[in-house]
């Protein structure tokens, strides 16, 4: 069992003054053996997230919880690993694939103590993402973005971790190593039952990967669920924006007519140091104060995540038990 | 099956400093540097005895043939007392930068150590002890520490850290940023592992480097010190000391000073020199800028016969081709490229990085600089031949009828200047408009982009614009002429997709409104696929294929095409299935392979792929295609390879 959860979790930098708060009460649940895809927009705090589960980020409030106990950030054994967005600037230039590899290779189980146990232990893991051992003397320089990011990929699972963070791993990636990086995560991680927070920008790769989705905007979640429901019928306002502006296949489609929703829906992303009130999202809301006169409640109240799928919208449809999972209020009362 | 190892692209270090050793500069200052050395060995094996010979009978004597540099007051010979105060010169002065350096490391990288907040305490200090002047630093250390040579050597030692300190700290914080500590902070590994493995090997190259200039400079300030009476004391002598004595005379014999002077100036020469050698030699084999042009043979450039030139095109390009200065040879990443752009026209450029579809970009808007070459057979704009003629004849056609569009819009834009002014420079320069009217024009330009409360934000800088409003700003500074094309590099990759949307948006807007042809450059087919008309795609530095954006998804020709579209994955990609791939990586610009550079990755691949190159042909419909088993179906192995193991 390894089940990361983010409990109320909040990261703010700076000073009481003239700070950010980049997260802000967080609550998701990265289930055993699953992997949960965390999509949003540059700014909405997702990269954060991930770097506050393993120590990257000071957590101002709430709790990071493994198993229910508190995510270990220092010793030799961390069980929560990242694989970061660059892989030019993830591996040592001046280390040896294999070096960097062996570095995270734990060093006080019996079973890899020794120095050739160590390197038995590299040669592994380098099949394992389907290199060649014979990469391990060579540089990071010698190879392409696509194996730099499967030695990553390796270095993290040398640690033998129970939850792997993946921020925007394949980003980087030409769209032919893409491919390659994706399938090989996905065997990966079924085969070794790892769990996993996948970030990414593209919601075509995440819905690829992705067992359940949580959407995040200006620092909170506003929406949670199964990657089919989320997909399928989004709840939040955001959420749909997102999905409309995947590209597809076939021209772009008309903008809208109405002169209010065009300008809401061109307005800007909002400045994380200087957050809307009420609902982050109410300046860009196609179905929110700007079109919809009525709604000014949007303005001033910040809306509870009652709804279907968590929807942190006022508006969005209300809660259907059965379609719930990874409810961190659930768990804990079933427990 | 892995792909072997690929012999470095970059020259290892051992070879990257042995070059520099092969500029004439770093040769002189090498050979001078290791003259100083041996002599510093040697002279006072040799000569310490003449040195030393007191001769009453010839004391002051200026230069004779048997005292080169006459003799002092004990008749004892200058030249080689010179020669012999070169160890005792070079070792003090190498004594003191060793721990300048030293201190300078231990200050700079106790952030890494202590953490956090000792770090700023250190790096306070540092800061304030480093607006002192080195030299009066020295002086106050010497008198703390007390005259003659070890007082000296300490006093400009740690003189000489605060600045070794600055460095350190300046470079370990350009290495603390990088992933790979973070990633070996998450491992577990301990501080002193991290500095020990990760960041000093990471900033050794550089501290080297400056160790050799700081050495220059302690024996400056060493010869200064002995000169004043404050550093080596009779009867040891190094050249400040002898400095320092030949000076009382120097009036009746000034070769007395001088000797030891020249000395002084001719070590301290071969030093720095040396230092600056290596720190350019270094710098330089980062980027490629060393083999002269004048080894690039001229392509030979030929009309192609049969393509009258066309004036109903916006752009017509025949076989342009550009030129980097490569290491061993030159480097042509783009290779007989030839495309022709209508009036309203939208044409996608498709690559992956690499294929040279940015250099495609830069070459046709001439905005390709030394060392690189741009050849081409036709390159003609609005029918203007841009090949011929300065740069400066077309800047105004330039000015006034392209708008560019780059990847990155915060560095496109000023940050010293609103963003009104900036778009109004543009009227000003190429439309001789008064300032105000360029103004009132900028913003009804950022109006026609859709920048919200245009005349407000026209006066903000672009650091107050989001990097959506900042592309559309450049799309603002595009139209303040009357663009007639509109080249887009990556014009979205670096913005989300919902801000993504909005400019693509904004470009399908202007060229339905004004008619504008639009060249997109992209690695991403779906974006293409949504504005363009037409797709061009490229590999290895060549059009592969050319077709319209409607037949990308079913009718594409060139295997390459097919195996791109196939390996995007959208919202329908099949869950059960592992994703499409492309076997292999794509070619190196320094190494094309011979016949079809695409052959090596291809399911089709035949001998006759492998050696002989496939022409690009165009059909009856206008398309092109560079193949030779156009058309062939592909096997199941392309769409779906087994495991994606191959790259």
């Amino acid at each position: 069992m390894s089940e990361l959860e983010f409990d109320d979790v909040s990261v703010r930098y700076g000073t009481r003054r003239h700070g950010l708060t980049a997260v802000t009460g967080v609550h998701l649940v990265v289930p055993d053996g699953e992997i949960v895809g965390l999509v949003g927009e540059s700014g909405s705090g997702k990269s954060t997230l991930a770097r506050a589960a393993v120590g990257l980020a000071p957590v101002t409030s709430g709790r990071i919880l493994l198993d229910g106990r508190p995510v270990p950030l220092r010793g030799r054994r961390r069980p929560v690993q990242m694989v970061f967005q660059d892989p030019y600037s993830s591996l040592d230039p001046r280390m040896t694939v294999g070096a960097s590899i062996a570095e995270t290779v734990p060093r006080h189980d019996p079973a890899t103590g020794t120095m050739l146990d160590r390197q038995a232990e590299v040669i592994r893991l380098l099949e394992l993402v389907e290199l060649d051992p014979d990469l391990a003397r060579s540089f990071p320089a010698q190879l392409s973005g696509g194996q730099r990011q499967r030695v990553a990929l390796a270095r993290a699972l040398a640690a033998r971790p129970e939850v792997v963070i993946a921020d925007e791993i394949t980003s980087a990636l030409d769209v032919s190593v893409q491919g390659t990086v994706l399938n090989l995560l996905r065997t990966l991680l079924r085969d070794l039952g790892i769990s996993m927070l996948f970030i990414s920008h593209n919601l075509a790769v995440v819905r690829y990967v992705a067992t359940s989705i949580a959407v995040m905007y200006l620092g909170r979640i506003v929406e949670h669920g199964p990657a089919e429901a989320v997909l399928g019928d989004p709840q939040h306002p955001y959420s749909r924006d997102l999905l409309a502006a995947v590209p597809e296949s076939g021209h772009l489609p008309a903008p809208p007519d109405d002169p209010t929703v065009r300008a809401v829906t061109d307005a800007e992303p909002a400045d994380p140091h200087h957050p809307p009130a009420g609902c982050g999202y109410h300046p860009r809301c196609p179905i929110g104060p700007f079109v919809r006169p009525d709604r000014e409640r949007c303005r001033t109240e910040a809306p509870s995540t009652d709804h279907r799928q968590h929807a942190a919208c006022h508006y969005a449809a209300s809660a259907e038990p059965a379609l719930i999972i990874g409810d961190p209020t659930q768990r804990r009362s079933s427990s | 099956m892995v792909a072997p190892v690929t012999p470095a692209r970059r020259p290892s270090s051992a070879t990257r400093w042995l070059a520099v050793l092969r500029t004439p500069v770093g040769a002189c200052a090498g050979l001078a540097l290791f003259a100083v050395l041996v002599l510093a060995v040697i002279a006072p094996m040799r000569w310490s005895v003449r040195a030393n010979r007191t001769d009453v009978a010839a004391m002051l004597q200026g230069p004779s043939a048997l005292h080169w540099a006459g003799t002092d007051n004990l008749g004892r010979d200058i030249f080689d007392r010179v020669l012999v105060a070169t160890r005792l010169s070079v070792e003090l002065a190498l004594l003191a930068t060793v721990i300048a350096v030293v201190t300078g490391l231990l200050l700079g990288t106790a952030g890494v150590i202590l953490g956090r907040r000792a770090a700023r305490f250190v790096s306070a200090v540092v800061n304030i002890v480093v607006a002192f002047p080195g030299l009066l630093l020295a002086l106050f250390f010497a008198v703390i520490f007390g005259v003659g040579a070890r007082g000296a050597v300490l006093a400009i030692g740690f003189a000489g850290a605060p600045a070794f300190a600055r460095l350190a700290q300046t470079l370990v914080a350009g290495i603390e940023q990088r992933d790979f500590v973070a990633a070996a902070r998450i491992a577990g590994v301990g501080r002193v592992r991290i500095l020990l493995r990760h960041v000093l090997p990471n900033i050794a190259e550089s501290l080297i480097v400056n160790a050799a200039i700081g050495a220059g400079g302690a024996l400056l300030a060493f010869a200064s010190l002995s000169f004043l009476g404050l550093g080596v004391q009779p009867p040891s002598y190094d050249w400040g000391r002898l400095l320092g004595d030949g000076l009382t005379g120097i009036y009746e014999q000034p070769i007395a000073a001088l000797a030891p002077g020249i000395a002084v100036i001719l070590a301290g020469l071969a030093f720095n020199l040396f230092g600056e050698s290596l720190a350019k030699g270094i710098g330089l084999t980062a980027t490629l800028g060393r083999v002269p042009l004048g080894r690039v043979r001229r392509r030979p450039v030929s009309a192609e016969p049969g393509e009258p030139a066309a004036d109903a095109a916006v752009l017509d390009v025949a076989d342009l081709v550009v030129t980097l200065p490569g290491h061993g040879a030159p480097i042509r990443p783009v290779r007989g490229v030839g495309f022709r752009i209508g009036r309203g026209e939208a044409v996608g450029l498709v690559g992956e990085s690499g294929s040279g579809k940015s250099l495609t970009a830069l070459a046709v808007t001439r905005l390709i600089e030394e060392p690189a070459r741009v050849d081409a057979a036709r390159l003609r704009f609005l029918g203007a031949d841009l090949l011929t003629g300065t740069a400066g004849t077309h800047r105004r056609l330039l000015g006034t009828s392209l708008a560019m569009v780059f990847q990155d819009p915060t560095t496109s834009l000023n940050p010293t200047r609103r963003i009104g002014g900036q778009l109004a420079e543009v009227a000003r320069q190429h439309g001789g408009l008064s300032r105000s009217a360029a103004l009132a024009l900028a913003i009804d330009r950022l109006r026609a982009v859709r920048v919200p409360a245009a005349a407000r934000r026209a006066h903000q800088y672009p650091h107050e614009f989001s990097g959506g409003m900042r592309q559309r700003a450049m799309i603002g500074m595009g139209l303040m002429g009357r663009p007639t094309l509109i080249v887009a590099d990556e014009p979205t990759t670096a913005l989300d997709v919902t801000v993504q949307r909005q400019v693509l948006e904004l470009l399908e807007s202007v060229r339905r409104d004004d008619a504008v042809a639009l060249l997109l450059i992209s690695h991403d087919v779906a974006v293409v696929r949504q504005v363009c008309d037409r797709v061009l795609v490229m590999y290895a530095g060549r059009i592969v294929e050319d077709l319209p954006t409607a037949e990308l998804a079913t009718a594409a020709r060139h295997p390459y095409t097919r195996a791109l579209v196939a390996a995007v994955p959208d919202m329908h990609t099949d869950l059960d299935h592992p994703l499409a791939t492309i076997p292999g990586r794509a070619p190196d610009p320094t190494r094309f392979p011979a016949g079809c550079a695409f052959a090596p990755r291809c399911p089709l691949a035949t001998d006759r792929c492998r050696t002989a190159e496939p022409p690009l042909e165009t059909d009856r419909q206008g398309r092109r295609v560079a193949c030779w088993h156009a058309d062939v179906p592909v096997g199941p192995s392309v769409t779906t390879a087994a495991g994606g193991g191959h790259e």
